[in-house]
């Protein structure tokens, strides 16, 4: 069967989806700038499981749960849900946690980057460029022979977990349930963690865009490498499309607030902000894929990309935990160590980890 | 024929394994054997890029084998 998303113009509907999708939620409800962001919104899953105790950033977020399900569901009914796992999972988890740590330095991932351009926060800018060059990095790892090893085929069994932890994590949210007074389940009271849009169109919202791009395979990353790498245009051109999308509806909303300062969630240190994401897309290069695109192949089974999202997650309490994550001041005293460290150990994987041509 | 297997490999490697081949190979023709969908679609975009023919030689839900050809041979 002809997959038509995976065609030039099904990639600018998935992107168009996003774009507007992710408009709409922020009307509906979600932060500024943030209508979708995957590192943020499993940052604040890892809230309200308690993993850290920022309490501005807790809410178990209904669009992560509706990506990796709706990516599952549309991989099963295509005959593409196949288990598979066992490539260097513990360097998945790993640049897991440090692609988050350089996420949460520039305060998003590549989606939210995007939005953030296109809501008018300049200081996008210098996460993207960062983005590009972590990616262009990468590519000479990939273009060395870098690789991370086969996958094996699994049980069936197995690729259902992460799907069945997502649907355990939807319970909880609709149940509300409280383990101990006070929390866990916590959900913050104020900050970004307490702007959501309602449940229903939230989880409507991660199913329909976890399907789409599961078949158009969708990726932020993917989509720049390939440019660079083996110049090709098909990705690059679902993203121009969500940004430009994301960048009408806001204006048709009300949302379109060009500058620097004083934009929502996001501080305007230059240097911190290219180098948390140039640190981000170079994990996400050696990782294979953006964070969107790890949560769509958990879906579709594979685990490894499932060890990275854990990662992430694992990633964000540290970040929180031991004050790396950047917030609407600016960096941390810790933050930029924490960048240096997760480079040096990127560049040690991609310079070991390499198959003799 | 260059005989080109990507089994277990995710993207980008397959896509990347492809290209050197066709680099160091060129007017040869080379066989990919690959186990994911989404592997076969990049391989066979950058196929097409690269005016190379693509004969599906095996596809089954498991795995696929395609052979690209460069133009004129």
């Amino acid at each position: 069967m002809k997959n038509i998303f995976s065609s030039r113009s099904g990639i600018i509907i998935v992107g168009a989806a996003i774009g507007i999708g992710a408009a709409l939620l922020q009307y509906f409800g979600n932060p500024p700038n943030m209508g979708i962001c995957v590192a943020c919104f499993e940052r604040d899953m890892a809230g309200a499981l308690g993993f850290h105790r920022a309490e501005v950033v807790q809410y178990l977020r209904p669009e992560i749960i509706g990506f990796v399900l709706g990516a599952f569901i549309a991989a099963l009914a295509a005959g593409e849900f196949k288990p598979r796992g066992g490539s260097a999972p513990l360097i998945r988890f790993f640049l897991g946690v440090f692609a988050m740590i350089g996420a949460l330095i520039f305060l998003g991932c590549p989606w939210r980057a995007l939005l953030r351009l296109a809501g008018g926060d300049g200081n996008a800018i210098l996460g993207i460029a960062g983005l590009i060059f972590g990616i262009f990095i990468g590519i000479q790892f990939l273009k060395q022979g870098f690789s991370l090893g086969k996958a094996h085929v699994q049980k069936k069994s197995s690729g259902w977990i992460f799907p069945a932890l997502m649907a355990g994590l939807f319970l909880l949210l609709v149940f509300q349930v409280s383990f101990a007074p006070g929390g866990p389940i916590f959900f913050s009271q104020k900050g970004p963690g307490s702007q959501h849009a309602p449940i229903a169109i939230s989880i409507i919202a991660g199913l329909i865009i976890g399907a789409l791009a599961q078949r158009s395979r969708f990726c932020t990353m993917g989509a720049l490498r390939d440019v660079m790498l083996v110049r090709d245009f098909h990705l690059i051109s679902g993203v121009l499309s969500l940004l430009i999308f994301a960048f009408v509806m806001n204006i048709i909303l009300g949302q379109f607030k060009p500058g620097f300062v004083g934009q929502p969630v996001a501080h305007t240190d230059h240097v911190w902000n290219f180098l948390g994401m140039t640190l981000a897309g170079l994990a996400f290069v050696l990782a294979g894929g953006c964070p969107g695109r790890q949560l769509f192949l958990s879906g579709e089974g594979d685990m490894d990309a499932g060890i990275f999202v854990l990662g992430m997650i694992a990633g964000a309490a540290v970040a929180h935990n031991f004050f790396l994550a950047s917030s609407p001041k600016g960096v941390t005293a810790f933050g930029p160590a924490a960048v240096i460290i997760g480079l040096v150990f990127c560049l040690i994987t991609g310079f070991t980890l390499r198959e003799k041509n | 024929m260059i005989e080109l297997d990507v089994r277990g490999l995710s993207c980008p490697i397959p896509v990347v394994k492809t290209k050197q081949a066709m680099d160091k190979n060129p007017g040869e023709p080379i066989a990919v054997s690959g186990e994911t969908a989404v592997s076969r679609e990049n391989i066979s975009r950058l196929a097409t890029m690269r005016k190379y023919s693509i004969k599906e030689d095996l596809i089954s839900n498991d795995e696929y084998r395609i052979i690209l050809t460069p133009a004129g041979q």
